[in-house]
């Protein structure tokens, strides 16, 4: 095993837990507000899409990330004026925007650069700039060199989340209106507004996620790239609870249990001599989402009012 | 009136999602009235047009059966496309395990094992529901994922053909093979892989229809959709339903194996759904969960997917990945029809609602 637990395994980690948690706070956001989100998949398909065609046209990584935010979060104001305008069924609408995302940026792609959906490779230094390249004076130990500023930031993102959750009135607001809409309807909350707020950051935050994979752990997008990252994603904020801390936790969790994936591949072999097969261990974060869900490892209870459209008395 | 009024939110949902897929392609540079002709027009030649079209209906019909019996029943199955990756799995796992059988015997084990094995991975998240309380919706997800692995790791480690580059498993045996329709009908080639699988389909959905609508079965299953709390009162046992509801669903999904393994590759071919699952869920939507809605929206989306090939052929910058926005926004356009509706937004209850208030 000495030949598995190694450091570049801290760093793989790190990489791959960094989607998921942009990804599952995003979704927290729209969650705790009382809206189902599974478009979280096609959300980041469509920050990736964006990140890496403005990068490429701009040169700019900074006007890609941009590019992204506004673009998921233009389809996840979409998605909400579906679910909370017109009332549509929040996980039909989810599945309709994660397939929209598997064709819009192939068609795109296809015209724009006359690939089968793929954007053309951006130059490295064009990329989201690792720790030391952000500061070039700074030592150059490996979390530095190693660990993107986007990595950084979502540590950030997942404290300041829990703060604006539970110490600020927003947060109060949006989870008492995925609580229990009516009364906050009543103590004057305005719950379709906060819900769109929810949904609009969910966005935001899932499209940085998708613009890391494609302009920071690799240089162009590819077709389906995120791989059902969306959908890890969701599954850590159910693992987590719906809280920001815990959610974080089980991003980390799953992203080690994908770094262990590619690690294992050709290397660790059973007793038998055979190879560990790879997709037992891909399996992990879906099977523990099921026995979380289910109540075996503590409860974890959804928001009082997920999944449950409000309409004003009147 | 009830039943123009059924007709018609489907077909404005459908103009609509054409109308912003246009626009699309109008923004890209292409010609919308060209790419639409080519989408559209493919499917109505004959033999192939027709053939392919046929064929490519027949796992959506299966498809959407299943995502419409769940939905009759107050349940969300987005698990269709692991349901029938499992059982199309079983079907080729007992047509290579049992390829000596004479046909008459080995074709109907297949067929069962693939329903068995789409309806025991279905009734999972069903018992999961009905014992605890856990929403099916996030568990068809991550059994969707759970049922990629496991099949993938069969086929890579225990059934493949040794030196095989393809993820695939040995073929079937010959006793397992179903007829193509080209060997009835004359002046269809039989290189068209359409076959007894698309029957079966027209079979299936009436019988959904008998059941749905004509049975006590039925009846309890459309009783829980509709409203939970009156059904148990009046003494039904939810949880027995919902699992019910679930391995039936599941049973329909798995169906898809059989035009696949059994009618056209012969052997279990890793990856070979082309989203037959979540693509149902547009069939069903469209079709109104109505068994003879979903045979005409699955031939739409078939049309469409057999169009797909001659517009990325003979368009410049229009690729076939014009088909997967034109079902998402069907599937959206679907379910906003709230936006269509004048009068009240209120009348868009019934199954559909109830399935996300039990999160």
């Amino acid at each position: 095993m000495r030949s598995i637990l190694t450091l570049s395994l801290v760093f793989s980690t790190i990489r791959l837990a960094t989607p998921l948690v942009w990804a599952a706070i995003g979704g927290l956001y729209s969650e705790r507000s009382g809206v189902i989100n599974i478009a979280l998949e096609g959300l980041m398909l469509a920050g990736a899409f964006t990140a890496a065609a403005m990068t490429f046209y701009s040169h700019s990584p900074w006007i890609g990330l941009g590019a992204a935010i506004l673009a998921a979060a233009f389809f996840a104001f979409l998605l909400a004026v579906v679910c909370i305008r017109f009332k549509a069924n929040e996980v039909v609408a989810g599945t309709g925007i994660n397939i929209l995302f598997l064709g819009l940026p192939a068609v795109l792609s296809g015209a724009l650069f006359l690939s089968s959906g793929s954007t053309p490779q951006i130059p490295k230094e064009q990329l989201l700039p690792t720790l030391s390249q952000l500061l070039p004076g700074a030592p150059q130990w490996r979390i530095m060199t190693d660990v993107s500023v986007i990595s950084l930031l979502a540590l950030l993102i997942a404290a300041a989340t829990s703060y604006l959750l539970y110490r600020t009135p927003f947060g109060l607001r949006l989870r008492s209106v995925g609580e229990n809409p009516a009364a906050a309807d009543a103590a004057g909350i305005r719950v379709n507004r906060l819900r769109y707020i929810g949904v609009v950051l969910s966005g935001v935050l899932a499209g940085v996620g998708g613009a890391y994979l494609s302009i920071g752990q690799s240089s162009l997008f590819t077709r389906n790239m995120t791989a059902g990252r969306g959908f890890i994603a969701l599954a850590a904020l159910i693992f987590g609870k719906w809280r920001p801390v815990q959610t974080l936790l089980a991003c980390v969790l799953f992203g080690f249990a994908d770094a262990l994936t590619i690690q294992m591949q050709g290397v660790a072999k059973l007793p038998s001599g055979d190879d560990v097969p790879v997709q037992f261990i891909q399996m992990i974060p879906y099977v523990v989402t099921i026995v979380v869900l289910a109540g075996f490892i503590g409860q974890s209870r959804a928001p009082g009012a997920l999944g449950v459209p409000y309409e004003k008395e009147s | 009136m009830k039943a123009f009024r059924e007709l018609l939110f489907p077909l404005i949902a459908v103009l609509c999602a054409f109308a912003v897929g246009g626009l699309i392609v109008l923004l890209i540079g292409d010609s919308p009235v060209e790419t639409f002709r080519l989408l559209l027009g493919s499917a109505f030649s004959w033999p192939d047009g027709i053939g392919y079209t046929l064929f490519f209906a027949t796992p959506l019909i299966f498809t959407g059966l299943a995502v419409a019996v769940a939905l009759r029943g107050g349940l969300l199955n987005i698990g269709a496309e692991g349901q029938l990756y499992v059982a199309a799995f079983a079907t080729a796992w007992t047509g290579i395990t049992f390829a000596t059988l004479p046909s008459v015997v080995l074709v109907p084990l297949c067929c069962l094992a693939g329903i068995a094995a789409g309806a025991a991975w279905a009734a999972i998240p069903g018992v999961l529901k009905a014992r605890f309380g856990s929403h099916e919706v996030i568990n068809t997800i991550m059994l969707n994922f759970i049922a990629v692995a496991l099949v993938g790791y069969l086929t890579q480690y225990h059934y493949r053909l040794p030196g095989d580059p393809i993820m695939e498993t040995a073929p079937i045996g010959s006793g397992a093979r179903i007829a193509r329709l080209g060997q009835f009908v004359p002046g269809l080639p039989a290189r068209i892989p359409l076959n007894l699988a698309f029957l079966l389909a027209l079979l299936a959905s009436w019988l959904v229809y008998v059941l749905l609508w004509k049975t006590k079965w039925g009846y309890e299953i459309r009783a829980t959709g509709q409203n939970p709390a009156a059904a148990e009162y009046g003494g039904v046992s939810i949880g027995r339903e919902i699992i019910l509801t679930m391995a039936i669903s599941g049973a329909l999904a798995g169906m898809v194996g059989i035009n696949e393994v059994l009618g056209y590759r012969y052997r279990y071919y890793d990856g070979f759904s082309d989203n037959y699952g979540f693509t149902g869920i547009a069939v069903a939507l469209l079709g109104r969960n109505h068994p003879f809605g979903v045979i005409v929206a699955a031939l739409l989306f078939a049309v469409l997917q057999r169009g797909g090939v001659p517009v990325d052929a003979f368009t410049q910058l229009v690729s076939k990945d014009i088909v997967l926005i034109l079902q998402a926004l069907v599937i959206l356009f679907v379910a906003a029809e709230a936006m269509f509706r004048r009068r009240s937004r209120q009348r868009v209850v019934g199954s559909r609602q109830g399935v996300a208030r039990q999160v």
